[in-house]
């Protein structure tokens, strides 16, 4: 059965029609053509499809389109400056070699830049626990540790 | 002159795609009538397929075409083949089983590829693959290394009796046999090397697409060494010329050994395109990776070390039980030989080792290289071999180390390997000091006031790495070549865009690379561009795995880059109506040596493309240069780790409190990114140690297969680490580089389960060491 879903996706508009049983990460990496989320699990597991919904991450393979109607989401390709300037995590994340081969690395930081909003000063423990439901496989975390204190700071002004 | 670049940490060119989402994956990948595929793969370990409906599969919405094994043999598609020829005791040949890209008859590990379904989409092609109906006969299974030679076990493979693949031995058994006929003591071990699931964080795809105008085909796959795909593909699988397929493998979310292997669905997604004339797009998901990647580890290993009465190593006796699975993966066959049996003299001096391994066929699946292949397997056995020593004979494991350190170099091992240049002595005082050894007392004594076990523990590795001399592979049994190919071109204006046959999927080629052409070159790192994972771009490549990309790759680009100057120098000496010999070349400039006459790189360059004042009775216009290195020998990066852990034996929690690494690397281009190959690496050895173990039950059903079974480590798992590095150049390559890729999951499980058995006062325990592991093993003991 078709459906028509409508949300607001990186500030803009959008309508299409879907099956009711499209994954929220199936309609931005294929309809949308959105491809900076990814799939990396099926079991809500990896956190590589985390979005921004409503100024909170969310993992888009683990809801429906339909359960996004109306709402507001940022996807990794929002996160950056409409010039191209990085967000304060971003750069973070490239200052303190954050990523590796990159496919966990939008879900961390729309993990991340959520974190710090709710938790500005969180200790190196609790970003730890923060990075629970994102796996990483290249980095062992160390430095995406240090790129999400970091970035938290930087987002704190700080 | 800005600051050198090499040694120089240089933040990643390739980041701001990856952090903005711009980052091209195979999956990302979506090219104009595009299908989807679905594979129908074996819910059984063991089992004779008797029929297959696929009549309401092919009737179903959108479906364009079903494939089974009868289509794949009346178009005569060959198996995928194994690229290493192992020859056993006896100088036969290693049996190789037929690898059909869908299963002929009778499927033999669960998740083996049966039919493949094509549909307009995804969701069309996945549903219709529920409707295909397959009849099994399900037979008895045998998974376990341990039962794969049992008497009466279930036999995989009719050529294959008693599941054995091959008996293959290094060393000299007699000198051993008397080595330990005199020893004042033996230690011995018999243990699991588990069996590891690589899971990358991007799981494999494919995209096959095929051009009737060009009679061509193009294949998107994440691969580690796209070249290497096509020549196994094209020569041995589908009978086309090579260049007929162009295979592009661009951004890859990591590797791990996992994405060497020439795979079914890249086959069959190839093939079926032009059956079809659409791109097919397949992309696993994460069940399919976990039951049809391959795998890694899974040895069952009775190890013994004798000494003399001082702690000396006198000889050592290895014997494994290898399991490779259901067939032979492209190297399963050499990486529980070649690359294990030959690194069991460690950094040490021990005169004689015999190694002795059995590599069985059970129905699970394949088994090949992950990160480490095979050396993690050997510093494993030599590392708790020798720990286990140290404590029996009241030891301290540091001293019984350096005791027994080899420090003249180059060193003969007595199982094939002349370690060019190395100081094992240097990367243990480091690890010591750096990892306070001297205030541990204090911290055992905080963690028992807390109720806590503390334990430590060593584990000094030694790797061969940059693989390899093509004629001593070759005499192993390695059916391919194992140089690597590398280009320099410099465009009219100075700048420059290389291609390298290395492949990079995390680890920083682009940056790394651009590093060593900038450095030599003496010009802005912006001005240069690194280009891979294309074969249409790439000359040729043998791909990147064995930490070979900058110790093999990075060698072909700097002898192109010679060539570069080399020409440069006769331009320059044409401008500037000088001899060729007086032109040096330093910093960007060629100079007439001696005077102030020069010409900027630049210059050069453009003279070279608007060759209107040129020497063209020598020389032929432009600047574009390729380079094929074979290595001299491999590069031997070494170190030592030093892990504290803190166990409580109230619920069997390990926490790994302490982690010192100090690698020896040779010669490092970017510390950042070495040092993030490292703390990757000891990640990846944590979780062996501590929470990853693949499991098959007696039918061979994968019971660990997803995330909630299969635990690879959380950040909470891990510490912080402290990591440093000491430096002896590699000898016989121009950048004295050794590679660092694979270092951290080398030697990290020996040092943590030492740690372990340390903190409890045990003699071994199996890994993976989980809370009830590490909770019953001490129960086990209070009992005891």
């Amino acid at each position: 059965m078709a459906v028509k879903v409508s949300m607001k996706v990186n500030g803009k508009a959008v309508s299409e029609e879907v099956e009711t049983r499209t994954l929220l990460v199936t309609f931005i990496r294929e309809h949308l053509h959105l491809t900076g989320t990814h799939v990396g699990c099926d079991t809500a597991q990896c956190g590589a499809c985390t979005v921004s919904m409503n100024g909170k991450a969310v993992k888009a393979c683990s809801m429906l389109a339909m359960q996004a109607e109306g709402a507001d989401i940022m996807t990794i390709e929002g996160v950056a400056k409409a010039d191209g300037t990085l967000h304060p995590m971003q750069a973070a994340f490239k200052e303190h070699h954050g990523l590796q081969c990159g496919f966990c690395t939008p879900g961390m930081v729309m993990n991340a830049v959520d974190f710090a909003t709710r938790h500005p000063g969180a200790s190196e423990q609790e970003v730890r626990e923060s990075l629970e439901g994102n796996l990483c496989r290249c980095t062992g975390y160390h430095n995406i540790v240090k790129s999400i204190m970091a970035g938290s700071k930087a987002m704190a002004g700080k | 002159m800005g600051a050198p670049l090499i040694g120089a940490r240089i933040q990643r060119k390739e980041d701001y795609r990856f952090l903005t989402g711009a980052g091209q994956y195979t999956d990302d990948v979506t090219l104009p009538r595009q299908t989807y595929a679905a594979f129908v793969r074996s819910p059984h370990g063991h089992a004779k397929i008797k029929s297959i409906n696929a009549a309401k599969a092919k009737a179903a919405p959108g479906v364009l075409a079903v494939y089974t094994g009868e289509d794949i043999a009346a178009a005569k598609l060959g198996g995928l083949p194994c690229g290493w020829l192992i020859t056993d005791v006896n100088g036969q040949p290693m049996k190789e089983p037929p690898h059909p890209v869908l299963a002929q008859g009778k499927v033999h590990h669960v998740g083996e590829q049966v039919a493949v379904v094509i549909a307009e989409t995804l969701d069309q092609a996945r549903d219709a693959a529920e409707l295909v109906q397959v009849d099994y006969e399900v037979l008895p299974a045998v998974a376990d290394v341990r039962l794969a030679r049992a008497k009466g076990a279930p036999q995989v493979h009719g050529i294959a009796p008693d599941n054995t693949c091959y008996v293959w031995a290094l060393g000299d058994k007699a000198a051993v046999d008397a080595a330990f006929a005199k020893a004042a003591h033996v230690t011995k071990l018999d243990f699991v090397n588990n069996r590891l699931i690589p899971n990358a964080i991007e799981p494999r795809a494919a995209n096959g697409s095929y051009s009737r105008a060009d009679d061509a085909y193009t294949l998107y796959v994440a691969s580690q060494n796209p070249h290497v795909e096509r020549l196994l593909m094209t020569a041995f699988v589908m009978g086309l010329p090579e260049h007929k397929v162009r295979v592009v493998a661009g951004d890859v979310g990591g590797g791990f050994g996992s994405k060497i292997f020439l795979y079914a669905e890249d086959v069959v997604v190839t093939w079926a395109a032009k059956q079809l004339n659409r791109p097919v797009k397949w992309t696993a998901d994460r069940s399919e990776s976990f039951t049809s990647d391959a795998h890694g580890r899974d040895h069952h290993t009775i190890a013994e070390l004798a000494l003399d009465k001082d702690g000396k190593f006198l000889a050592m006796r290895v014997k494994t039980t290898a399991n490779v699975g259901a067939y032979l993966s492209t190297f399963a066959s050499c990486v529980p030989t070649i690359l294990y049996a030959t690194l069991l003299a460690g950094q040490y001096t021990t005169p004689a080792i015999h190694c002795e391994v059995t590599a069985v066929f059970t129905n699970t699946a394949p088994v090949d290289a992950y990160r480490g292949a095979g050396r993690p397997e050997a510093t494993y056995v030599v590392e708790r071999l020798v720990e286990t020593a140290a404590r029996e004979m009241k030891m301290d494991p540091a001293e019984i180390r350096r005791k027994n350190f080899i420090r003249s170099f180059p060193y003969q091992t007595p199982v094939a390997l002349l370690y060019d240049i190395g100081d094992y002595d240097a990367t243990m005082d480091a690890a010591q000091k750096l990892g306070d050894v001297a205030g541990y007392p204090a911290r055992k004594k905080a963690s028992a006031a807390k109720g806590k076990l503390r334990g430590m523990g060593y584990a000094a590795y030694i790797e061969a790495c940059g693989i390899a001399p093509s004629a001593v592979a070759g005499s192993l049994g390695a059916r391919a070549g194992l140089f690597e190919a590398g280009e320099v071109r410099v465009h009219p204006t100075g700048s420059v865009t290389v291609f390298t046959g290395s492949h990079s999927h995390g680890q920083g080629h682009e940056t790394t690379f651009a590093q060593v052409v900038a450095d030599r070159l003496g010009m802005p790192i912006e001005n240069v561009d690194i280009v891979h994972g294309d074969t249409s771009k790439i000359l040729f490549g043998m791909g990147t795995y064995g930490s070979r990309s900058i110790a093999v790759g990075g060698t072909a680009i700097v002898k192109a880059l010679d060539k570069i100057i080399a020409k440069g120098k006769k331009i320059a000496a044409h401008l500037l109506e000088a001899s060729e010999g007086d032109i040096e070349y330093a910093n960007g400039v060629f100079k007439v040596t001696g005077t102030d006459k020069q010409k900027l790189f630049g210059e050069v360059a453009f003279a070279a493309y608007v060759p209107h004042n040129y020497p063209h009775d020598k020389l032929e216009p432009g600047l574009n240069e390729n380079a094929f290195y074979d290595p001299a020998n491999f590069t031997f990066p070494a170190g030592t780790y030093v892990c504290e852990v803190e166990v409580d034996p109230e619920t069997g929690v390990v926490k790994v409190d302490r982690w010192t690494a100090v690698d020896d690397f040779g010669k490092i281009i970017n510390p950042m990114i070495v040092e993030g190959q490292v703390h990757g690496g000891l990640t990846q050895g944590i979780g062996q140690a501590l929470t990853e173990g693949a499991k098959y039950d007696s039918t061979g059903q994968l019971v660990t297969g997803s995330f909630m079974d299969y635990c690879i480590p959380r950040a909470d798992d891990v510490p912080m680490f402290q990591v440093d590095t000491r430096e002896t150049p590699c000898t016989h390559n121009p950048l004295g580089v050794k590679g660092c890729g694979e270092a951290g999951a080398i030697g990290a499980p020996a040092a943590l389960i030492n740690a372990i058995t340390d903190a409890l006062g045990v003699k071994d325990i199996a890994m993976p060491a989980t809370p009830q592991n590490v909770w019953r093993t001490l129960n086990q003991k209070k009992a005891a």
